[in-house]
Protein backbone atom coordinates (compact mmCIF):
# COMPACT_ATOMS: atom_id res chain seq x y z
CA UNK A 1 0.00 0.00 0.00
CA UNK A 2 1.11 3.52 -0.73
CA UNK A 3 2.04 4.82 2.67
CA UNK A 4 4.52 7.34 3.91
CA UNK A 5 6.25 6.26 7.08
CA UNK A 6 9.16 7.00 9.36
CA UNK A 7 10.74 4.15 11.27
CA UNK A 8 12.53 5.04 14.48
CA UNK A 9 14.19 8.15 13.03
CA UNK A 10 16.67 10.02 15.17
CA UNK A 11 18.25 13.30 14.17
CA UNK A 12 20.74 15.52 15.96
CA UNK A 13 21.20 19.09 14.71
CA UNK A 14 23.73 21.46 16.22
CA UNK A 15 24.31 19.15 19.18
CA UNK A 16 20.63 18.97 20.05
CA UNK A 17 18.55 15.85 19.52
CA UNK A 18 15.59 17.19 17.57
CA UNK A 19 13.96 13.85 16.78
CA UNK A 20 14.31 10.84 19.03
CA UNK A 21 13.22 7.42 17.77
CA UNK A 22 10.15 8.79 16.04
CA UNK A 23 7.98 6.23 14.24
CA UNK A 24 4.77 7.04 12.43
CA UNK A 25 2.83 5.99 9.36
CA UNK A 26 0.60 8.23 7.29
CA UNK A 27 -2.29 7.11 5.14
CA UNK A 28 -3.43 8.61 1.82
CA UNK A 29 -6.81 10.31 1.83
CA UNK A 30 -6.45 11.41 5.43
CA UNK A 31 -5.40 14.63 7.10
CA UNK A 32 -2.85 14.17 9.86
CA UNK A 33 -2.24 17.10 12.18
CA UNK A 34 1.22 17.27 13.76
CA UNK A 35 0.92 19.02 17.11
CA UNK A 36 3.24 19.86 19.93
CA UNK A 37 4.84 22.79 21.76
CA UNK A 38 7.47 25.02 20.12
CA UNK A 39 10.70 23.15 19.53
CA UNK A 40 9.07 19.72 19.79
CA UNK A 41 10.44 18.70 16.38
CA UNK A 42 7.32 19.17 14.23
CA UNK A 43 8.98 21.10 11.41
CA UNK A 44 12.02 18.82 11.50
CA UNK A 45 9.77 15.80 11.08
CA UNK A 46 8.27 17.44 8.00
CA UNK A 47 11.77 18.23 6.71
CA UNK A 48 12.78 14.60 7.10
CA UNK A 49 9.67 13.45 5.25
CA UNK A 50 10.35 15.93 2.44
CA UNK A 51 13.98 14.89 2.16
CA UNK A 52 15.51 18.16 3.38
CA UNK A 53 17.13 16.38 6.30
CA UNK A 54 18.46 12.86 6.44
CA UNK A 55 17.96 11.14 9.79
CA UNK A 56 21.07 9.90 11.59
CA UNK A 57 19.30 6.66 12.39
CA UNK A 58 16.13 5.01 11.21
CA UNK A 59 14.61 5.41 7.79
CA UNK A 60 11.91 7.16 5.83
CA UNK A 61 9.72 4.94 3.65
CA UNK A 62 7.92 6.37 0.65
CA UNK A 63 5.39 3.96 -0.87
CA UNK A 64 7.15 1.10 0.87
CA UNK A 65 10.58 2.00 -0.51
CA UNK A 66 13.40 3.55 1.51
CA UNK A 67 13.69 7.22 0.59
CA UNK A 68 17.29 6.82 -0.51
CA UNK A 69 16.12 4.44 -3.26
CA UNK A 70 14.18 7.29 -4.88
CA UNK A 71 15.89 10.05 -6.83
CA UNK A 72 15.43 13.65 -5.74
CA UNK A 73 13.16 14.30 -8.67
CA UNK A 74 11.03 11.23 -7.97
CA UNK A 75 10.69 12.22 -4.36
CA UNK A 76 9.82 15.79 -5.32
CA UNK A 77 7.04 14.53 -7.59
CA UNK A 78 5.47 12.53 -4.78
CA UNK A 79 5.92 14.91 -1.88
CA UNK A 80 5.00 18.60 -1.96
CA UNK A 81 6.24 20.82 0.85
CA UNK A 82 4.73 24.15 1.82
CA UNK A 83 7.43 25.61 4.10
CA UNK A 84 6.70 27.91 6.98
CA UNK A 85 6.30 31.59 6.12
CA UNK A 86 7.26 30.79 2.52
CA UNK A 87 9.26 33.58 0.91
CA UNK A 88 8.85 34.89 -2.60
CA UNK A 89 12.10 36.53 -3.62
CA UNK A 90 11.14 38.01 -6.96
CA UNK A 91 7.96 39.88 -7.60
CA UNK A 92 6.51 37.61 -10.30
CA UNK A 93 2.87 37.33 -11.27
CA UNK A 94 0.58 34.74 -9.70
CA UNK A 95 0.34 32.41 -12.72
CA UNK A 96 4.14 32.32 -13.04
CA UNK A 97 4.53 31.55 -9.36
CA UNK A 98 2.02 28.70 -9.40
CA UNK A 99 3.70 27.27 -12.51
CA UNK A 100 6.96 26.99 -10.54
CA UNK A 101 5.28 24.07 -8.77
CA UNK A 102 5.68 22.06 -11.98
CA UNK A 103 9.45 22.08 -11.60
CA UNK A 104 9.74 18.38 -10.63
CA UNK A 105 7.67 17.35 -13.66
CA UNK A 106 8.80 19.58 -16.45
CA UNK A 107 11.00 18.62 -19.34
CA UNK A 108 14.01 20.88 -19.83
CA UNK A 109 12.33 22.98 -22.48
CA UNK A 110 8.80 24.15 -22.76
CA UNK A 111 5.60 23.41 -20.99
CA UNK A 112 3.24 20.53 -21.79
CA UNK A 113 -0.54 20.31 -21.84
CA UNK A 114 -0.36 18.36 -18.56
CA UNK A 115 1.61 21.20 -16.95
CA UNK A 116 -0.94 23.80 -17.99
CA UNK A 117 -3.83 21.63 -16.81
CA UNK A 118 -2.28 20.96 -13.42
CA UNK A 119 -1.58 24.68 -12.89
CA UNK A 120 -5.14 25.60 -13.88
CA UNK A 121 -6.61 22.94 -11.55
CA UNK A 122 -4.45 24.05 -8.64
CA UNK A 123 -5.57 27.65 -9.16
CA UNK A 124 -9.22 26.62 -9.23
CA UNK A 125 -8.83 24.47 -6.12
CA UNK A 126 -7.40 27.37 -4.14
CA UNK A 127 -9.66 29.94 -5.78
CA UNK A 128 -6.88 32.17 -7.08
CA UNK A 129 -7.70 32.04 -10.81
CA UNK A 130 -8.99 35.60 -10.73
CA UNK A 131 -5.57 36.88 -9.60
CA UNK A 132 -3.63 35.07 -12.35
CA UNK A 133 -2.06 38.18 -13.84
CA UNK A 134 -1.57 40.09 -10.58
CA UNK A 135 1.86 40.64 -9.07
CA UNK A 136 2.59 38.76 -5.84
CA UNK A 137 3.28 42.02 -4.00
CA UNK A 138 -0.20 43.25 -4.88
CA UNK A 139 -1.88 40.46 -2.90
CA UNK A 140 -3.15 40.45 0.66
CA UNK A 141 -1.71 37.99 3.18
CA UNK A 142 -4.62 35.60 2.74
CA UNK A 143 -4.47 35.68 -1.05
CA UNK A 144 -0.74 35.16 -0.95
CA UNK A 145 -1.07 32.11 1.28
CA UNK A 146 -3.58 30.59 -1.13
CA UNK A 147 -1.28 31.22 -4.09
CA UNK A 148 1.60 29.53 -2.30
CA UNK A 149 -0.62 26.55 -1.56
CA UNK A 150 -1.61 26.49 -5.24
CA UNK A 151 2.09 26.29 -6.11
CA UNK A 152 2.43 23.06 -4.11
CA UNK A 153 -0.80 21.61 -5.52
CA UNK A 154 0.37 22.33 -9.06
CA UNK A 155 3.01 19.66 -8.52
CA UNK A 156 0.16 17.15 -8.00
CA UNK A 157 1.89 15.56 -5.01
CA UNK A 158 0.59 12.35 -3.48
CA UNK A 159 1.60 13.85 -0.14
CA UNK A 160 1.08 17.43 0.88
CA UNK A 161 3.20 18.58 3.81
CA UNK A 162 2.22 22.00 5.14
CA UNK A 163 4.14 23.72 7.92
CA UNK A 164 1.87 26.10 9.81
CA UNK A 165 -0.12 27.18 6.75
CA UNK A 166 -2.54 29.20 8.90
CA UNK A 167 -0.01 31.64 10.37
CA UNK A 168 -0.93 35.28 9.68
CA UNK A 169 -4.37 34.45 8.33
CA UNK A 170 -7.64 35.87 9.61
CA UNK A 171 -10.28 33.37 10.86
CA UNK A 172 -12.16 33.27 7.56
CA UNK A 173 -9.02 32.54 5.56
CA UNK A 174 -7.90 30.00 8.12
CA UNK A 175 -11.15 28.10 7.62
CA UNK A 176 -10.81 28.41 3.83
CA UNK A 177 -7.32 26.95 3.97
CA UNK A 178 -8.41 24.10 6.23
CA UNK A 179 -11.26 23.34 3.84
CA UNK A 180 -8.76 23.32 0.98
CA UNK A 181 -6.57 20.81 2.84
CA UNK A 182 -9.63 18.62 3.40
CA UNK A 183 -10.39 18.78 -0.34
CA UNK A 184 -6.86 17.67 -1.12
CA UNK A 185 -7.28 14.67 1.18
CA UNK A 186 -10.69 13.94 -0.34
CA UNK A 187 -9.06 13.78 -3.76
CA UNK A 188 -6.92 10.91 -2.48
CA UNK A 189 -3.68 12.56 -1.43
CA UNK A 190 -2.29 12.33 2.08
CA UNK A 191 -2.08 15.62 3.99
CA UNK A 192 0.30 16.20 6.88
CA UNK A 193 -0.04 19.59 8.47
CA UNK A 194 1.74 21.23 11.38
CA UNK A 195 -0.72 23.24 13.44
CA UNK A 196 -0.56 25.24 16.64
CA UNK A 197 -4.23 25.74 17.32
CA UNK A 198 -5.78 22.63 18.87
CA UNK A 199 -9.21 23.69 17.65
CA UNK A 200 -8.02 23.73 14.07
CA UNK A 201 -6.62 20.26 14.63
CA UNK A 202 -9.89 18.79 15.86
CA UNK A 203 -11.71 20.52 13.02
CA UNK A 204 -9.58 19.31 10.17
CA UNK A 205 -7.67 16.22 11.27
CA UNK A 206 -8.53 12.57 10.82
CA UNK A 207 -5.44 11.68 12.82
CA UNK A 208 -3.30 13.56 15.27
CA UNK A 209 0.38 13.10 16.01
CA UNK A 210 1.42 14.72 19.26
CA UNK A 211 5.12 15.50 19.69
CA UNK A 212 6.89 16.70 22.79
CA UNK A 213 10.63 17.00 23.47
CA UNK A 214 11.57 15.31 20.19
CA UNK A 215 9.46 12.22 20.87
CA UNK A 216 5.99 11.07 19.93
CA UNK A 217 3.69 11.32 22.92
CA UNK A 218 0.56 9.96 21.30
CA UNK A 219 -1.01 9.30 17.93
CA UNK A 220 -4.52 8.42 16.84
CA UNK A 221 -7.87 10.07 16.25
CA UNK A 222 -8.17 13.56 17.79
CA UNK A 223 -10.75 12.54 20.41
CA UNK A 224 -8.39 9.95 21.85
CA UNK A 225 -5.17 11.93 21.67
CA UNK A 226 -6.30 15.33 22.85
CA UNK A 227 -7.38 14.68 26.41
CA UNK A 228 -7.06 17.34 29.13
CA UNK A 229 -4.43 15.24 30.87
CA UNK A 230 -2.23 14.94 27.76
CA UNK A 231 -2.63 18.59 26.91
CA UNK A 232 -1.52 19.42 30.43
CA UNK A 233 1.49 17.11 30.14
CA UNK A 234 2.71 18.36 26.77
CA UNK A 235 1.74 22.05 26.71
CA UNK A 236 1.64 22.72 30.43
CA UNK A 237 -1.82 24.32 30.27
CA UNK A 238 -5.12 23.20 31.66
CA UNK A 239 -7.93 22.73 29.20
CA UNK A 240 -11.62 22.38 28.96
CA UNK A 241 -13.12 20.34 26.12
CA UNK A 242 -16.69 21.04 25.14
CA UNK A 243 -19.21 20.77 22.32
CA UNK A 244 -21.21 23.58 20.75
CA UNK A 245 -25.00 23.16 20.41
CA UNK A 246 -24.52 22.15 16.77
CA UNK A 247 -21.96 19.51 17.61
CA UNK A 248 -18.60 21.25 16.99
CA UNK A 249 -15.96 20.25 19.49
CA UNK A 250 -13.74 22.94 20.97
CA UNK A 251 -10.88 23.23 23.43
CA UNK A 252 -10.38 26.21 25.70
CA UNK A 253 -7.02 26.44 27.39
CA UNK A 254 -6.03 28.40 30.46
CA UNK A 255 -3.00 28.72 32.68
CA UNK A 256 -2.47 25.93 35.16
CA UNK A 257 -3.38 26.68 38.74
CA UNK A 258 -0.20 27.00 40.77
CA UNK B 1 6.96 34.40 -23.65
CA UNK B 2 6.22 36.68 -26.59
CA UNK B 3 7.33 39.67 -24.55
CA UNK B 4 10.79 38.14 -24.13
CA UNK B 5 10.93 37.14 -27.78
CA UNK B 6 10.09 40.67 -28.90
CA UNK B 7 12.76 42.18 -26.68
CA UNK B 8 15.36 39.63 -27.76
CA UNK B 9 14.70 40.32 -31.45
CA UNK B 10 14.85 44.07 -30.86
CA UNK B 11 18.15 43.71 -29.00
CA UNK B 12 19.59 41.49 -31.75
CA UNK B 13 18.61 44.05 -34.35
CA UNK B 14 20.16 46.76 -32.20
CA UNK B 15 23.40 44.80 -31.94
CA UNK B 16 23.50 44.20 -35.70
CA UNK B 17 23.05 47.89 -36.50
CA UNK B 18 25.56 48.98 -33.85
CA UNK B 19 28.12 46.46 -35.11
CA UNK B 20 27.84 47.92 -38.62
CA UNK B 21 28.09 51.50 -37.37
CA UNK B 22 30.95 50.75 -35.01
CA UNK B 23 32.91 49.15 -37.84
CA UNK B 24 32.40 52.23 -39.99
CA UNK B 25 33.05 54.81 -37.30
CA UNK B 26 36.38 55.75 -35.76
CA UNK B 27 39.22 58.16 -36.47
CA UNK B 28 38.68 57.29 -40.15
CA UNK B 29 35.14 56.91 -41.45
CA UNK B 30 34.95 53.84 -43.68
CA UNK B 31 31.72 53.63 -45.69
CA UNK B 32 30.17 50.33 -46.70
CA UNK B 33 31.48 50.50 -50.29
CA UNK B 34 35.05 50.18 -48.97
CA UNK B 35 34.26 46.83 -47.33
CA UNK B 36 35.94 44.72 -50.00
CA UNK B 37 39.07 42.67 -49.66
CA UNK B 38 41.10 44.72 -52.16
CA UNK B 39 40.39 48.14 -50.64
CA UNK B 40 43.31 49.74 -48.77
CA UNK B 41 40.99 50.56 -45.84
CA UNK B 42 39.77 46.99 -45.49
CA UNK B 43 42.59 45.88 -43.14
CA UNK B 44 41.52 48.62 -40.71
CA UNK B 45 38.17 46.90 -40.46
CA UNK B 46 39.29 43.29 -40.67
CA UNK B 47 42.31 43.48 -38.38
CA UNK B 48 41.71 46.46 -36.08
CA UNK B 49 38.04 47.19 -35.67
CA UNK B 50 36.49 43.77 -36.19
CA UNK B 51 38.23 41.93 -33.33
CA UNK B 52 37.54 44.82 -30.99
CA UNK B 53 33.88 44.91 -31.93
CA UNK B 54 33.55 41.14 -31.59
CA UNK B 55 35.22 41.29 -28.18
CA UNK B 56 32.93 44.08 -27.02
CA UNK B 57 29.92 41.94 -27.95
CA UNK B 58 31.34 38.79 -26.32
CA UNK B 59 32.51 40.44 -23.11
CA UNK B 60 29.34 42.51 -22.77
CA UNK B 61 27.18 39.41 -23.25
CA UNK B 62 29.22 37.40 -20.76
CA UNK B 63 29.06 40.13 -18.11
CA UNK B 64 25.35 40.74 -18.64
CA UNK B 65 24.58 37.02 -18.41
CA UNK B 66 26.79 36.57 -15.34
CA UNK B 67 25.09 39.49 -13.63
CA UNK B 68 21.62 38.13 -14.31
CA UNK B 69 22.62 34.65 -13.10
CA UNK B 70 24.28 36.02 -9.93
CA UNK B 71 21.26 38.17 -9.11
CA UNK B 72 18.98 35.19 -9.62
CA UNK B 73 21.18 32.89 -7.58
CA UNK B 74 21.67 35.29 -4.66
CA UNK B 75 18.08 36.50 -5.02
CA UNK B 76 19.43 39.99 -4.69
CA UNK B 77 18.99 42.65 -7.36
CA UNK B 78 22.18 44.41 -6.22
CA UNK B 79 24.45 41.41 -6.79
CA UNK B 80 27.24 41.85 -9.28
CA UNK B 81 29.44 39.22 -10.94
CA UNK B 82 32.43 40.92 -9.34
CA UNK B 83 30.99 40.10 -5.95
CA UNK B 84 32.62 36.77 -5.41
CA UNK B 85 36.15 37.81 -6.08
CA UNK B 86 36.82 36.20 -9.44
CA UNK B 87 37.28 39.50 -11.23
CA UNK B 88 39.60 40.81 -8.49
CA UNK B 89 41.50 37.53 -8.62
CA UNK B 90 41.84 37.71 -12.38
CA UNK B 91 42.95 41.33 -12.10
CA UNK B 92 45.55 40.38 -9.49
CA UNK B 93 46.91 37.71 -11.84
CA UNK B 94 47.21 40.24 -14.64
CA UNK B 95 48.81 42.81 -12.32
CA UNK B 96 51.43 40.27 -11.25
CA UNK B 97 52.40 39.69 -14.86
CA UNK B 98 52.67 43.47 -15.39
CA UNK B 99 54.63 43.87 -12.14
CA UNK B 100 57.29 41.50 -13.36
CA UNK B 101 57.16 43.02 -16.81
CA UNK B 102 55.97 39.87 -18.47
CA UNK B 103 53.40 41.66 -20.59
CA UNK B 104 55.72 41.49 -23.59
CA UNK B 105 54.05 38.35 -24.89
CA UNK B 106 50.43 38.68 -25.98
CA UNK B 107 49.47 35.45 -24.22
CA UNK B 108 51.12 35.90 -20.86
CA UNK B 109 48.87 38.54 -19.35
CA UNK B 110 45.63 36.70 -20.19
CA UNK B 111 47.20 33.45 -19.00
CA UNK B 112 48.10 35.03 -15.65
CA UNK B 113 44.63 36.58 -15.38
CA UNK B 114 42.95 33.26 -16.05
CA UNK B 115 45.20 31.59 -13.50
CA UNK B 116 44.20 34.27 -10.99
CA UNK B 117 40.52 33.64 -11.74
CA UNK B 118 41.02 29.88 -11.40
CA UNK B 119 42.87 30.16 -8.10
CA UNK B 120 40.18 32.47 -6.68
CA UNK B 121 37.49 30.07 -7.79
CA UNK B 122 39.27 27.13 -6.17
CA UNK B 123 39.68 29.10 -2.93
CA UNK B 124 36.03 30.07 -3.04
CA UNK B 125 35.00 26.43 -3.43
CA UNK B 126 37.31 25.52 -0.57
CA UNK B 127 35.91 28.21 1.73
CA UNK B 128 32.28 27.45 0.97
CA UNK B 129 32.80 23.72 1.23
CA UNK B 130 29.75 21.54 0.99
CA UNK B 131 27.49 23.89 2.91
CA UNK B 132 25.72 25.19 -0.21
CA UNK B 133 24.83 28.23 1.88
CA UNK B 134 24.36 31.55 0.14
CA UNK B 135 25.47 33.62 3.11
CA UNK B 136 28.76 31.73 3.42
CA UNK B 137 29.15 32.03 -0.34
CA UNK B 138 28.67 35.79 -0.33
CA UNK B 139 30.96 36.34 2.65
CA UNK B 140 33.68 34.15 1.13
CA UNK B 141 33.42 36.17 -2.08
CA UNK B 142 33.73 39.47 -0.24
CA UNK B 143 36.78 38.20 1.68
CA UNK B 144 38.51 36.94 -1.46
CA UNK B 145 37.82 40.08 -3.42
CA UNK B 146 39.14 42.33 -0.65
CA UNK B 147 42.26 40.20 -0.22
CA UNK B 148 42.90 40.24 -3.98
CA UNK B 149 42.24 44.00 -3.98
CA UNK B 150 44.78 44.63 -1.23
CA UNK B 151 47.40 42.50 -3.00
CA UNK B 152 46.80 44.51 -6.15
CA UNK B 153 47.28 47.76 -4.22
CA UNK B 154 50.47 46.31 -2.76
CA UNK B 155 51.77 45.45 -6.23
CA UNK B 156 51.07 49.01 -7.39
CA UNK B 157 52.85 50.62 -4.44
CA UNK B 158 55.86 48.30 -4.74
CA UNK B 159 56.08 48.39 -8.54
CA UNK B 160 59.74 48.37 -9.63
CA UNK B 161 59.46 51.26 -12.08
CA UNK B 162 57.08 54.19 -12.52
CA UNK B 163 56.39 52.74 -15.93
CA UNK B 164 55.15 49.49 -14.41
CA UNK B 165 52.98 51.48 -11.98
CA UNK B 166 51.33 53.44 -14.74
CA UNK B 167 50.93 50.31 -16.84
CA UNK B 168 49.18 48.53 -13.99
CA UNK B 169 46.92 51.45 -13.15
CA UNK B 170 45.96 51.95 -16.78
CA UNK B 171 45.30 48.26 -17.30
CA UNK B 172 43.10 48.05 -14.22
CA UNK B 173 40.74 50.59 -15.70
CA UNK B 174 39.73 48.16 -18.39
CA UNK B 175 39.63 48.76 -22.12
CA UNK B 176 39.32 47.05 -25.46
CA UNK B 177 42.00 49.15 -27.16
CA UNK B 178 44.36 47.34 -29.54
CA UNK B 179 42.81 43.92 -29.21
CA UNK B 180 43.53 41.38 -31.91
CA UNK B 181 41.94 38.19 -33.16
CA UNK B 182 44.25 36.31 -30.77
CA UNK B 183 42.30 37.77 -27.86
CA UNK B 184 39.04 36.76 -29.47
CA UNK B 185 40.19 33.15 -29.94
CA UNK B 186 41.43 33.05 -26.37
CA UNK B 187 38.21 34.35 -24.87
CA UNK B 188 35.60 32.79 -27.13
CA UNK B 189 35.76 29.13 -26.01
CA UNK B 190 35.88 30.07 -22.31
CA UNK B 191 33.01 32.52 -22.60
CA UNK B 192 30.95 30.05 -24.62
CA UNK B 193 31.46 27.28 -22.08
CA UNK B 194 30.64 29.64 -19.20
CA UNK B 195 27.55 30.83 -21.01
CA UNK B 196 26.32 27.27 -21.55
CA UNK B 197 26.83 26.41 -17.87
CA UNK B 198 24.88 29.49 -16.79
CA UNK B 199 22.10 28.76 -19.28
CA UNK B 200 21.72 25.32 -17.65
CA UNK B 201 20.79 26.97 -14.36
CA UNK B 202 17.81 28.91 -15.69
CA UNK B 203 14.89 26.80 -14.44
CA UNK B 204 16.60 26.05 -11.16
CA UNK B 205 17.02 29.79 -10.58
CA UNK B 206 13.27 30.15 -11.08
CA UNK B 207 12.61 27.47 -8.46
CA UNK B 208 14.87 29.35 -6.07
CA UNK B 209 12.38 32.22 -6.15
CA UNK B 210 10.44 30.26 -3.52
CA UNK B 211 13.38 30.11 -1.13
CA UNK B 212 15.88 27.38 -0.43
CA UNK B 213 13.63 24.91 1.44
CA UNK B 214 10.87 24.97 -1.14
CA UNK B 215 13.38 24.70 -3.97
CA UNK B 216 15.07 21.72 -2.39
CA UNK B 217 11.74 20.05 -1.75
CA UNK B 218 11.06 20.40 -5.48
CA UNK B 219 14.23 18.49 -6.27
CA UNK B 220 16.78 21.31 -6.65
CA UNK B 221 20.31 20.17 -5.79
CA UNK B 222 21.90 23.25 -4.16
CA UNK B 223 25.45 21.99 -4.58
CA UNK B 224 25.04 21.29 -8.28
CA UNK B 225 23.52 24.73 -8.75
CA UNK B 226 26.33 26.40 -6.84
CA UNK B 227 28.92 24.55 -8.89
CA UNK B 228 27.29 25.58 -12.18
CA UNK B 229 27.05 29.20 -11.06
CA UNK B 230 30.59 29.41 -9.69
CA UNK B 231 32.26 27.79 -12.68
CA UNK B 232 30.01 29.53 -15.20
CA UNK B 233 30.53 33.00 -13.74
CA UNK B 234 34.25 32.35 -13.19
CA UNK B 235 34.73 31.40 -16.84
CA UNK B 236 32.73 34.36 -18.11
CA UNK B 237 34.22 36.94 -15.77
CA UNK B 238 37.73 35.46 -15.78
CA UNK B 239 37.93 35.44 -19.57
CA UNK B 240 36.41 38.93 -19.73
CA UNK B 241 38.95 40.39 -17.31
CA UNK B 242 41.76 38.54 -19.08
CA UNK B 243 40.94 40.21 -22.38
CA UNK B 244 39.43 43.54 -21.36
CA UNK B 245 40.44 44.30 -17.77
CA UNK B 246 37.91 45.15 -15.11
CA UNK B 247 34.75 46.59 -16.58
CA UNK B 248 32.27 47.09 -13.78
CA UNK B 249 28.57 47.77 -13.66
CA UNK B 250 27.54 45.96 -16.86
CA UNK B 251 26.47 42.89 -14.91
CA UNK B 252 24.74 45.01 -12.31
CA UNK B 253 22.89 47.43 -14.57
CA UNK B 254 21.77 45.28 -17.45
CA UNK B 255 19.37 42.92 -15.64
CA UNK B 256 17.60 45.98 -14.22
CA UNK B 257 17.21 47.42 -17.69
CA UNK B 258 15.53 44.30 -19.07
CA UNK B 259 13.25 43.39 -16.12
CA UNK B 260 10.62 46.03 -16.89
CA UNK B 261 10.20 44.37 -20.31
CA UNK B 262 10.31 40.66 -19.47
CA UNK B 263 9.24 40.50 -15.82
CA UNK B 264 11.19 39.39 -12.78
CA UNK B 265 11.37 35.64 -13.41
CA UNK B 266 15.13 34.90 -13.25
CA UNK B 267 15.21 32.62 -16.31
CA UNK B 268 13.38 35.17 -18.43
CA UNK B 269 16.07 37.74 -17.60
CA UNK B 270 19.10 35.65 -18.66
CA UNK B 271 19.09 35.84 -22.47
CA UNK B 272 17.91 39.46 -22.75
CA UNK B 273 20.60 40.41 -20.20
CA UNK B 274 23.29 38.81 -22.36
CA UNK B 275 22.04 40.64 -25.44
CA UNK B 276 21.58 43.96 -23.66
CA UNK B 277 25.05 43.60 -22.09
CA UNK B 278 26.53 43.10 -25.55
CA UNK B 279 24.69 46.12 -26.88
CA UNK B 280 25.59 48.33 -23.91
CA UNK B 281 29.30 47.52 -23.99
CA UNK B 282 29.44 47.84 -27.78
CA UNK B 283 27.78 51.25 -27.63
CA UNK B 284 30.05 52.43 -24.83
CA UNK B 285 33.18 51.16 -26.57
CA UNK B 286 32.17 52.69 -29.89
CA UNK B 287 31.61 56.01 -28.12
CA UNK B 288 34.97 56.10 -26.36
CA UNK B 289 36.63 55.10 -29.63
CA UNK B 290 34.88 57.72 -31.74
CA UNK B 291 35.15 60.57 -29.23
CA UNK B 292 37.66 63.19 -30.33
CA UNK B 293 39.79 63.05 -27.17
CA UNK B 294 43.59 63.15 -27.31
CA UNK B 295 44.06 59.83 -25.58
CA UNK B 296 41.15 57.43 -25.62
CA UNK B 297 38.84 57.42 -22.60
CA UNK B 298 39.18 54.04 -20.88
CA UNK B 299 36.09 51.87 -21.29
CA UNK B 300 36.15 50.85 -17.63
CA UNK B 301 35.99 54.52 -16.60
CA UNK B 302 33.18 55.22 -19.02
CA UNK B 303 31.15 52.35 -17.56
CA UNK B 304 31.80 53.49 -13.98
CA UNK B 305 30.65 56.97 -14.93
CA UNK B 306 27.41 55.43 -16.13
CA UNK B 307 27.22 53.10 -13.14
CA UNK B 308 27.31 55.71 -10.36
CA UNK B 309 24.28 57.68 -11.52
CA UNK B 310 22.49 54.42 -12.24
CA UNK B 311 23.00 53.28 -8.68
CA UNK B 312 21.64 56.61 -7.52
CA UNK B 313 18.59 56.14 -9.73
CA UNK B 314 18.02 52.65 -8.25
CA UNK B 315 18.30 54.06 -4.76
CA UNK B 316 15.82 56.83 -5.44
CA UNK B 317 13.35 54.44 -7.01
CA UNK B 318 13.72 52.05 -4.08
CA UNK B 319 13.16 54.90 -1.64
CA UNK B 320 10.03 55.94 -3.50
CA UNK B 321 8.84 52.34 -3.29
CA UNK B 322 9.36 52.33 0.48
CA UNK B 323 7.67 55.67 1.08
Amino acid sequence: MNVLAVEAITLTLGGRRVLDAVSAAFTPGRVTAVLGPNGAGKSTLLSCLAGLHTPDQGRVLVGGLPRAALGMRDLARQIGLLPQGADVHWDVDVATLVALGRYPHRARWGETEADRDAVARAMVATDVTQFATRAMTALSGGERARVLLARVLAGEPQWLLADEPLANLDPAHQLDTLECLRDVARSGAGVIVVLHDLNHAIQVADDVLLLCDSRIVAQGVPEDVLTPQRIAETYGVSSHIGTTPDGLRFIVTSQMAR
Amino acid sequence: MSRSLGLNLALLAGIAVTVLLSLMAGKVWIPLDAWVAGDPRWPIIAELRMPRTVLAVLVGAALGLSGAAMQGYLRNPLADPGLFGVSSGAALGAVISLYFGYAASAWLLPAFALTGAGVTMALLALLVGRSGSIIVFTLAGVILSSVAGSMTALAISLAPTPFATSQIVTWLMGALTDRSWDDVWLALPLLALGGVLLALTSRTLDALTLGESAARSMGVDPLRLQLLIVIGVALCVGASVATAGIIGFVGLIVPHLVRPFVGNRPSAVLLPSALAGALLLLLADSLVRAMPTVSELRLGIAMSMLGGPFFLFLLLRMRRGLA
